[in-house]
């Protein structure tokens, strides 16, 4: 049994900026073995990527690392980069996490692959072609010799990091370091990633590194794990043993942040509020938006994008509908609609027994009031030049232009109290603040005139997991004092599971699943579901590795195919791209549970 | 957080205790501060303006007074003393060709080539902002048309289109300022409309939206706010390319007329004078490229400070 | 690739038509004919002369009739040099002005380009301050004061260097001789080659930083090959874009550069025929550079699409 074949030592990473010293990674120790995955967990600001950076020699011109590196016995850190660049790609490689910009534009893949195969094993131009179709073939990339002329905007996103990963194992590597390989891809993609993963460590016997901030990712790959924070390595030890028998706070603080998809109501967090009646409140029927896209070439018609295509639901008063689904599905579309915030191709929103696009424009604007909406992105959804108070006003200032000054001042010191802001804060911006602090104020903004309905467009997936989890009790919590109905929409099934009363899968823009949040889980009919479950990775190494993994195979289907509805109902294709295709129907299985039409599995 | 204060009380507290906070101006102007070329430059140039404003009121010559006594003498510290002027006086920058005091002329211009490149500037501004707000934010086809307009106009090369218009229109005065902002008034659109448009896209317009505000309120409270800092810093580079246009064309003969004089004009002066006088060209070259250098790193350094990147 | 190059052609022929427009338009507002600083010609002269340049017919005949004889390259004749065409006169002046661009723009680019390439590669240290400083002066001190300046220098007063005392003549083109080209040809590229630098060294900085680079180090490329396949490419881009102002730039340049050299080149007969109201000189000289511009920036879009993959699919 050899050695280690990465092992680092004190490793120390400090980066000389304007404004001080950043010391990003503070003595960090491991070792990696042969053929073995090493899961390195942590939130932004843990310093796991700078490290990984710092033993491959990338760090960027004001960082220095001091320690030491060893490969397989020989001192690598520090040396010159003629000496690193030999190892580099071809024994120790690395891929990162937004494959678009990752790639360079200007060459074909093929070129690139080869590029590198040339590079390090001198193989000749016939030769190293061959060798990277092979490789394409490995990370299961269908017409891999068609593929290899492509630019990479010609690719999606997960071949495209499928050809990361081809390029980086193309020479063989003892080490392969991924850097959030698929935290920029959808649930289903990233499945097939990680399972690409998984099958090339055991068939190249390459050691993997996975560095993550997705504990489920985590749990689903690795042998070992080490847990950083703020540049330290708190815990590290076999898989098993951190997740079940974790020692450090930190890591029982992000287990228990972590939303798992298979116990939703866990102790500790705030729980989904009972029902307190019927009545609905909002009802949306066949709710419809297209874009017209103009076509491609000189002379080409406009296609319509079909965003949203279809859509009906009721929601209730207090009650949280849940929608979930990948790029392209239409849920953003959907609740911009839903607020008039774009127009609508079709259908009716009736709010509270009055259709919407009847009503005048003041009452329209007098709505607003009832209807508010939580952003994705905190910093981007506040305007850099006002004060947090003044954006927290504004909704108020605007819709109940009766309040005095003072009486706008102290509500919005109030509702700051509420989402857990400090109102000495108020004359504050937003730049000053963290992710999830902006996050509050976004949701005080929208809570201030006490609306009946707040729509959270993916409100949480850009925090991070311990963060997300105390926004998410909040959310919860605030729904509990306030009262209000709300549409959660999310791509990650854990979360809405957790903070729903009813949950819509969407796919293309049409439901393809309906149901409470117990079914939705536990008797998922549509393949659709059953495969954005299945990928969904759950902070629980036992779990993942039993789990049967039901696969889908190739790309997201683009909203503008209009085939690629009937993916799961293939019977009914009618192969003329042109053609008006078949619209699967919503079928009743049991009460409150609907499933769209699907070919039998 | 419960405090058993009466309201008032608490509010007065409350009021105590609120943190001023940082805006992005606050940081931006520490940022500009910190910027060594350009504090330098923003006290060379206020000297400059102030020198240009009140300078030729302490000064014994008028700029306009001809002496054919002391036609073309050097200052009075050239080393070849062979051109000295000796009819007495004091000349800190000589005279030139038809004995005119040069320090005088050169303060004059500096009055007259500041006075053209802000009054040109704030032409190129107005027309140029409201030009490019009203294109970013009406989007769609009426965009797409405008932009094409300026586009065709892009093509040109304006300096030309100005010399014709000069041409045509006699070499009027007011003429000058406004065909000098034209010139500029393009690059000045196409900037506010690109950020008009990119302010538009991001996600507090629509907060503002949910929020029930209409147009105008968006457009006043959070698109103008926003589009602000960069038009600032093309601002601080337009007022040096007026100046040049103006420099230019004064030196074609197609601008400043006598008996007013820039130093566009007094350049061209000079370069014909080259070879007997030279300080003649030299001084006002001088100053004009001093006070360009100047707006050009108050402009960088302004660019700098309100967009922070990797320099 | 082919239809985007049809679409930029037929979306440059509008332009090109306004400008057409605009330019025999503003001809005709312009206040004083070309006869009108001469003598008081009698009556049936003038008339015959304003029928012979058809300037008694009513406007829109006179705007086709335009048309149809630039359709054939015929810009009409110079009213002031009557024996001459305004073609002919532009073909007369069109070698000089070519060699004389074509040398700076080749010039600028080159010392440009590797100005900003240095700066870059040697980021924030004193080289990167010097040189961005050195391409300060190009932009700040105008072409017609460094003209004079450098007259004066090397042509007035001669300078010594390395014990050559070198003396360039102060004007004259001398049928394009190398020793007359110098000063010339240096102070018309000295804007571009500033504007150059700047462009170059800001766009290389930013693809050096880029993720795809990130990539190509991590493959174990060595730092010449990851610049010159992977980031040479994608930081010329910007550079492409900014031909057509930069030719631009150029011919206003000229203007200056030709009337102080004495180089006799279109630049000088514009100038010449803005001050003597030769009008259709003068807009012959404006339809052509502006063609020629138009053309330009065409073949730099173009050439950006050969460059930049992703924008050969875009719409």
């Amino acid at each position: 049994m050899t050695g280690p074949i990465l092992e680092v030592s004190n490793l120390n990473v400090i980066f000389s900026t304007p404004d001080g010293d950043v010391h990003a990674v503070k003595d960090a120790s491991f070792a990696i073995n042969e053929s073995e995955c090493l899961g390195v967990v942590g939130e932004s600001g843990s310093g796991k990527s700078q490290l990984f950076m710092a033993t491959i020699g990338l760090l960027s011109a004001n960082g220095k690392a001091s320690g030491s590196v060893k490969y397989r016995g020989q001192e690598i850190l520090n040396i010159s980069q003629p000496r690193l660049n030999k190892l580099r790609g071809s024994k120790i490689t690395m891929i990162f996490q937004d494959p678009l910009t990752s790639l360079t534009p200007h060459m074909t893949t093929g070129a690139q692959i080869i590029e590198a195969l040339r590079v390090h094993s001198g193989l000749p131009r016939d030769e190293a072609e061959k060798r990277a179709i092979e490789v394409l073939e490995l990370v299961r990339i269908p017409e891999a010799r068609r593929r290899m002329k492509q630019f990479p905007h010609e690719l999606s996103g997960g071949m495209r990091q499928r050809v990361m990963i081809a390029m980086a194992t193309a020479c063989g590597p003892d080490l392969l370091i991924a850097d959030e390989p698929t935290t920029a891809l959808d649930v289903t993609v990233q499945a097939q990633i990680l399972e690409i993963m998984r099958d090339l460590k055991v068939e190249l016997k390459t050691a993997i590194v996975m560095v993550s901030h997705d504990m489920g990712v985590i749990a689903g790959v690795a042998d070992r794990v080490a847990v950083m924070r703020h540049g330290e390595i708190v815990e590290s030890g076999p898989v098993d043993d951190i997740f079940y028998k974790p020692r450090a706070d930190y890591t029982k603080m992000l287990l228990d942040s972590m939303p798992r998809l298979d116990r939703p109501d866990r102790a500790g967090h705030a729980h989904v509020p009972a029902l307190k009646n019927d009545k609905p409140l909002l009802e949306v029927e066949d709710l419809t938006v297209h874009f017209p896209v103009r076509g491609a070439g000189l002379f080409a018609k406009s296609r319509p994008l079909r965003a949203v295509d279809g859509v009906s639901f009721t929601l209730r008063e207090g009650e949280t509908l849940g929608i979930v689904g990948e790029s392209g599905c239409g849920k953003s579309t959907l609740a911009r609609a839903v607020l008039r915030l774009l127009p609508k191709t079709q259908g009716t929103v009736v709010w509270m027994t009055r259709d919407l696009s009847q009503i005048s424009a003041g009452d329209q604007r007098r709505l607003r009031k009832e209807l508010q909406i939580v952003f994705q992105d905190p910093l981007a959804s506040l305007d850099p030049r006002m004060t947090i108070g003044e954006s927290i006003a504004e909704p108020l200032k605007t819709l109940q232009t009766e309040l005095s000054r003072d009486e706008i001042k102290r509500r919005v010191r109030k509702i700051m109290e509420q989402v857990g802001l400090e109102p000495g804060w108020i004359n504050r911006y937003p730049h000053e603040f963290s992710g999830g602090q902006n996050q509050r104020v976004g949701i005080a903004r929208a809570m201030i005139v006490e609306p009946k309905l707040v729509i959270c467009d993916e409100a949480v997936s850009a925090l991070d997991v311990s963060i997300q989890a105390q926004i998410i009790d909040l959310i919860v919590k605030l729904q509990t004092d306030f009262g209000m109905s709300m549409i959660f929409i999310s791509h990650d099934l854990s979360v809405v599971r957790q903070i729903s009363h009813r949950v819509m899968v969407l796919y293309l823009g049409r439901v393809v699943e309906f149901a409470d949040r117990e079914t939705i889980y536990k008797d998922a009919q549509h393949p659709y579901t059953k495969a954005l479950i299945s990928a969904v990775p759950i902070p629980d190494p036992k779990l993942e590795r039993a789990k049967k993994r039901l696969k889908l195979s190739g790309d997201l289907p683009s909203p503008l195919d209009t085939r690629a509805q009937l993916n799961f109902l293939k019977s009914r294709l009618i192969d003329n791209a042109d053609a008006e295709q078949y619209r699967p129907k919503l079928v009743e299985v049991a009460p409150g549970h609907l499933v769209a039409e699907h070919d039998p599995i | 957080m419960s405090v058993p204060f009466s309201d008032k009380t608490a509010q007065i507290v409350g009021l105590a205790l609120e943190v001023k906070g940082r805006s992005l101006w606050d940081d931006a102007r520490r940022r500009l501060f910190r910027n060594r070329a350009a504090v330098v430059s923003i006290v060379i140039l206020g000297a400059i303006a102030l020198a240009a404003v009140f300078g030729p009121f302490f000064l014994a010559y008028s700029f306009d007074a001809q002496n054919y006594d002391i036609v073309s003498c050097a200052p009075d510290w050239w080393p070849d003393h062979s051109v000295l002027c000796n009819a007495g006086g004091s000349h800190w920058f000589g005279t030139d060709n038809i004995g005119r005091d040069l320090l005088v002329r050169t303060l004059y211009g500096a009055r007259v080539s500041l006075a053209v490149g802000l009054i040109a500037t704030l032409v190129s501004l107005v027309i140029g902002v409201t030009y490019g707000a009203t294109a970013g934010y009406l989007g769609g086809r009426i965009d797409e048309l405008m932009m094409r307009f300026v586009d065709v106009l892009y093509s040109i090369p304006y300096i030309f289109l100005v010399i014709i218009l000069m041409v045509i229109f006699n070499r009027n005065f007011f003429l000058l300022f406004v065909a000098i902002g034209a010139v500029e008034w393009l690059t000045m659109a196409r900037i506010v409309r690109g950020q008009t448009l990119s302010i538009k896209q991001k996600e507090f317009i629509e907060a503002a939206r949910a929020g029930g505000v209409g147009p105008v309120g968006i457009i006043a409270r959070h698109i103008i706010p926003n589009v602000f800092g960069p038009v600032i810093v093309y601002v601080t580079l337009t007022v040096p390319a007026s100046i040049l246009a103006e420099s230019f064309l004064s030196f074609l003969g197609l601008g400043i007329q006598e008996p007013l004089t820039s130093w566009g004009v007094l350049i061209s002066e000079g370069a014909a004078q080259m070879e007997t006088a030279p300080w003649m060209l030299i001084f006002p070259a001088a100053f004009m490229a001093v006070t360009l250098f100047c707006f050009n790193f108050i402009g960088d350094g302004l660019r700098d400070a309100l967009d922070p990147k990797d320099r | 690739m082919f239809s985007y190059a049809i679409r930029r052609l037929l979306g440059a022929i509008p332009t090109l038509f306004i400008i057409i427009t605009l330019a025999f338009f503003m001809m005709r507002v312009a206040p004083g004919g070309p006869f009108d600083s001469q003598r008081r010609l009698p009556p049936e002269i003038e008339h015959n002369i304003k029928a012979a340049y058809n300037l008694d017919k009513p406007l829109y005949q006179q705007y086709f009739l335009y048309l149809g004889r630039l359709a054939h390259g015929d810009l009409g004749p110079s009213f002031k040099n009557k024996d001459f065409t305004v073609t002919e006169l532009i073909a007369d002046g069109l070698p000089v002005s070519a060699k004389l661009g074509l040398s700076a723009i080749t010039l600028a680019l080159l010392i440009g380009m590797t100005m900003g390439t240095v700066a870059a590669l040697r980021q924030n240290k004193w080289v990167d301050y010097t040189v961005m400083s050195g391409a300060m002066i190009g932009i700040t001190i105008p072409t017609f004061v460094m003209a004079p300046l450098l007259t004066l220098i090397f042509g007035v007063y001669g300078v010594s260097l390395f014990g050559y005392d070198i003396s360039l003549p102060v004007g004259g083109w001398n049928g394009g001789a190398l020793r007359n080209m110098i000063l010339p040809v240096f102070v018309l590229s000295l804007g571009p080659i500033a504007y150059i630098a700047r462009i170059t060294r800001g766009s290389m900085v930013e693809v050096l930083h880029s993720n795809y680079v990130r990539t190509a180090r991590a493959k174990g490329l060595s730092s010449t090959k990851v610049v010159i396949r992977h980031a040479l490419r994608a930081a010329v881009l910007p550079l492409v874009s900014f031909l057509g102002p930069a030719t631009a730039g150029i011919l206003t340049g000229s203007l200056i550069v030709e009337q102080i050299f004495g180089i006799p080149g279109i630049g000088r007969y514009f100038i010449n025929g803005a001050l003597n109201r030769d009008y259709t000189l003068v807009m012959g000289v404006l339809i052509y550079y502006a063609t020629f511009i138009i053309l330009l920036n065409l073949a730099a879009d173009l050439l950006y699409a050969v460059l930049d993959p992703r924008v050969r699919y875009a719409k």
